[in-house]
């Protein structure tokens, strides 16, 4: 009897799982569904993202030049028979040699409507020369001069020809010169090294993001010198010394709201701290440094805790069951064993301090500074803050260098987040 | 901590005076090897058996330890001798693993552990404030129950107690420490051509014997052993037993250890621990054979435990 009722409810269990399968099959099915739906929108939109940046940025890495005959005439350089390299006139030979290819431009507003086809920079690398070599003077070279912003954006496209000519800023005119040059294969796209080798500038094709690079870069070293040592002394006393009291309850606490902390608080604290009280200089890395120091602190402070807490614990009791001190377990083993996840945690924190911009507009790094900083006391600006600067200039030309200065942010957070990367793996110790 | 240099007669103070007056009964020298008139069933703070022994080197006396609110040992004392190895057996949470991480101070690292009475190493109150941990540990030297090699070298491993302690004045020095250490440890023979692979590459048993190379390299005068073999197989566990029968030489051995037949082959006496009490320590044939104690018989038996 009690044998087939044990047999009858087994054929009774069978039955309602079989039963069920189809259900509980069509729940993980609709599960995995839903998660790889989430995963591909999320994926969607990271395409749209890089799609739209590479889009508006890529022709910012190339910028339009015009190739001239320009002759080093000493009648234009150095009227009085000797080149003044303060006071010359620059502009005329290249003027003059894109006036050559235009005879019939001759009327006032005509040559200088022609002039402004070319940007001041073309000036400059004529001044650029003759530094290096006066020997030029009175001689003639074919240069390859960088146009214009906006005859720049005629070419790439940027600029709509069939606009209402009251409504774009290139005129009729420029646009037929502009025909006319590229006709002659006298205009095309070359690298923009200004993009790279220029500090900030009102004109767009002089306008370059080495200065806030190096801002970024000494801002960087001041924020990994203070914060890494000061955040990993800290979780090191705090997850190995520190008496567990409500005081440690406390201080953790506030670590991790800090970490929380919005951080144009933190510019609000470094003005009131370092620039208001202990009297630093304004638009300063040395500043902006400490600011994001104080940012990255609470990061740093809590991966290095997590990393000493992964250390295990029979790594500990061996030392010390060995006659080890403290400070030797510490130093001998539990530093050892962290250090892969500090410096991860760090060079994240890092990456973070990088793209931060809301504190460095409370310091002063918002200013339009056009020389590139060369110590940590110099006014200097940031990446991020450079394409919010950019993102908000006018000319149309600015557009496509904001997305260029976020391709390379993008690309040096990619950089020290692969970094973090590499360290991981290849520090890591099995144990 | 409120037992540092206090003394036995200060600590008996707290023990009301219906305990302690049997105490000295218990430990007179004339109760030694006499059997009980009625076997024991209770469990009483009294330990039967002999808790002393000829040329006591460790004497733990009335020790209490407290992991917070939780009394985790309850007014045990214990003499070890020079050269012998003592088990300590018992059910898990019993306190016999505390009772020996008490004799080389490993429960300081605890934050909630308190612990009181007094132990002596060689007549010096090991929990005195003059004393530091560090030279405690230098002469009282523990193995793990899991094998916790460090992740260097095999050589750095056995090297680091001599490096941090300054026993070597020089490399040669320390190349003989750690030959001498992991011969004795019956491993220089597996690993000598190896000495510069990592210690966590060995195999179970010889990670065991390697921790106790790099415990004896420090030359302790007391090795305590946590259940060294819970989680190796019975070859390396014949091994690891071999070792600690030559070892008992030179070193007071105190080896906590689930297995009675462990027990059995390793010791010459063995302390029976049961929720915190020192219920029964004697000579380890007589445990085996001739328990007072109805709850050491049940255990070794296999009724409880």
């Amino acid at each position: 009897m009690s044998r087939q009722l044990t047999a009858e409810r087994q054929l009774g269990t069978r039955r309602k799982v079989e039963a069920g399968l189809h259900r509980r099959h069509r729940r993980e099915r609709l599960f995995q569904a839903s998660g790889m739906l989430a995963t591909g929108v999320g994926i969607l939109f990271l395409c749209v993202f890089f799609y739209t940046l590479v889009g508006n940025g890529a022709s910012a890495f190339v910028q339009t030049k015009v190739r001239l005959d320009v002759e080093f005439s000493r009648e234009a350089l150095a009227p009085d028979g000797e080149l003044d390299l303060d006071y010359a006139d620059f502009d005329a030979p290249v003027r003059e040699a894109l006036h050559e290819l235009f005879p019939e431009a001759t009327g006032r507003s005509e040559r200088r409507e022609l002039n402004r086809m070319l940007s001041i920079a073309a000036g400059y690398q004529v001044r650029e020369l003759l530094l290096e070599n006066p020997a030029l003077l009175g001689e003639t070279r074919e240069l390859w001069v960088p146009a214009a912003a906006n005859i720049d954006m005629l070419h790439k496209g940027s600029i709509e020809r069939t606009l209402d000519p009251a409504l774009r800023p290139v005129s009729d005119q420029q646009i037929a010169w502009t025909d006319a040059l590229l006709e002659q294969g006298r205009l095309a796209t070359r690298f923009n090294t200004a993009l790279f080798s220029n500090g900030d500038s009102r004109e767009p094709e002089i306008a370059g993001i080495k200065g806030a690079l190096m801002g970024s870069f000494y801002m960087l070293v001041v924020t990994v010198l203070l914060a890494f040592p000061i955040g990993v002394a800290a979780a090191v006393y705090l997850e190995e010394f520190a008496p567990k009291s409500r005081w440690a309850d406390l201080i953790e606490v506030n670590i991790n709201n800090l970490a929380a902390v919005p951080s144009i608080v933190f510019g609000l604290l470094g003005l009131a701290v370092f620039i208001n009280w202990m009297a630093l200089p304004r638009s300063a890395p040395l500043v902006g440094g400490l600011v994001l120091s104080l940012l990255t602190l609470p990061v740093i402070i809590i991966a290095s805790r997590a990393a000493i807490k992964a250390v295990p614990p029979s790594i500990r009791q061996a030392a010390l069951g060995l006659g080890a001190s403290r400070m030797q377990v510490v130093f001998h083993h539990v530093l050892p064993l962290a250090l892969p996840g500090m410096l991860t945690g760090t060079i994240i924190g890092m990456s973070r301090a990088l793209g931060e911009t809301a504190p460095l507009l409370m310091i002063g790094m918002v200013a339009f500074i056009v020389d590139v900083p060369g110590g940590f006391t110099d006014p200097a600006t940031a990446l991020p803050v450079q394409i919010f600067l950019w993102a908000d200039s006018p000319e149309r030309a600015f557009a496509e260098r904001t997305s260029a200065a976020i391709i390379v942010l993008l690309g040096f957070l990619l950089v020290m987040n692969l970094a973090a990367v590499i360290i991981r793996k290849r520090m890591e110790r099995k144990w | 901590m409120r037992m540092a240099g206090m003394s036995e007669f200060e600590a008996k103070d707290d023990v009301p005076a219906a305990e302690a007056a049997p105490a000295v009964e218990t430990r007179g020298a004339h109760r030694r090897h006499t059997r009980a008139p009625e076997r024991l069933t209770s469990l009483t703070h009294e330990t039967v058996g002999e808790i002393r022994c000829e040329n006591p080197f460790v004497i733990a006396e009335n020790v209490d330890v407290y992991y917070g609110t939780n009394h985790a040992i309850r007014n045990v004392s214990l003499e070890i001798g020079k050269e012998e190895v003592i088990a300590l057996i018992g059910p898990s949470g019993c306190g016999k693993s505390t009772f020996l991480r008490c004799l080389n101070r490993m429960n300081d690292s605890i934050e909630s552990a308190r612990v009181t009475g007094r132990i002596t190493l060689d007549g010096q109150d090991i929990y005195s404030k003059d004393l530091d941990p560090v030279a405690l540990r230098a002469r009282v030297g523990m193995v793990f129950q899991k094998a916790n090699p460090f992740p260097k070298s095999i050589y750095d491993n056995v090297a680091y107690g001599p490096r941090i302690h300054g026993l070597a004045a020089d490399r040669a020095e320390l190349d003989d420490i750690v030959h001498t250490s992991l011969e004795r440890a019956g491993l220089l023979q597996e690993v000598k051509d190896r000495l510069d692979e990592p210690g966590t590459g060995l195999s179970g048993g010889q990670q065991q014997r390697l921790c106790i190379a790099r415990t004896i390299a420090v030359n302790p005068e007391v090795i305590l052993m946590d259940e060294p073999c819970s989680a190796l197989d019975p070859i390396a566990t014949a091994r690891i037993e071999d070792l600690i029968d030559e070892l008992s030489q030179d070193y007071a051995i105190v080896i906590v250890t689930h297995s009675m037949q462990q027990a059995a082959r390793v010791s010459g006496r063995v302390a029976y621990f049961h929720l915190g009490h020192l219920v029964e320590v004697d000579d380890t044939d007589r445990i085996f054979t001739n328990p007072q104690h109805k709850l050491t018989e049940d255990y070794i038996t296999g009724r409880i435990g």
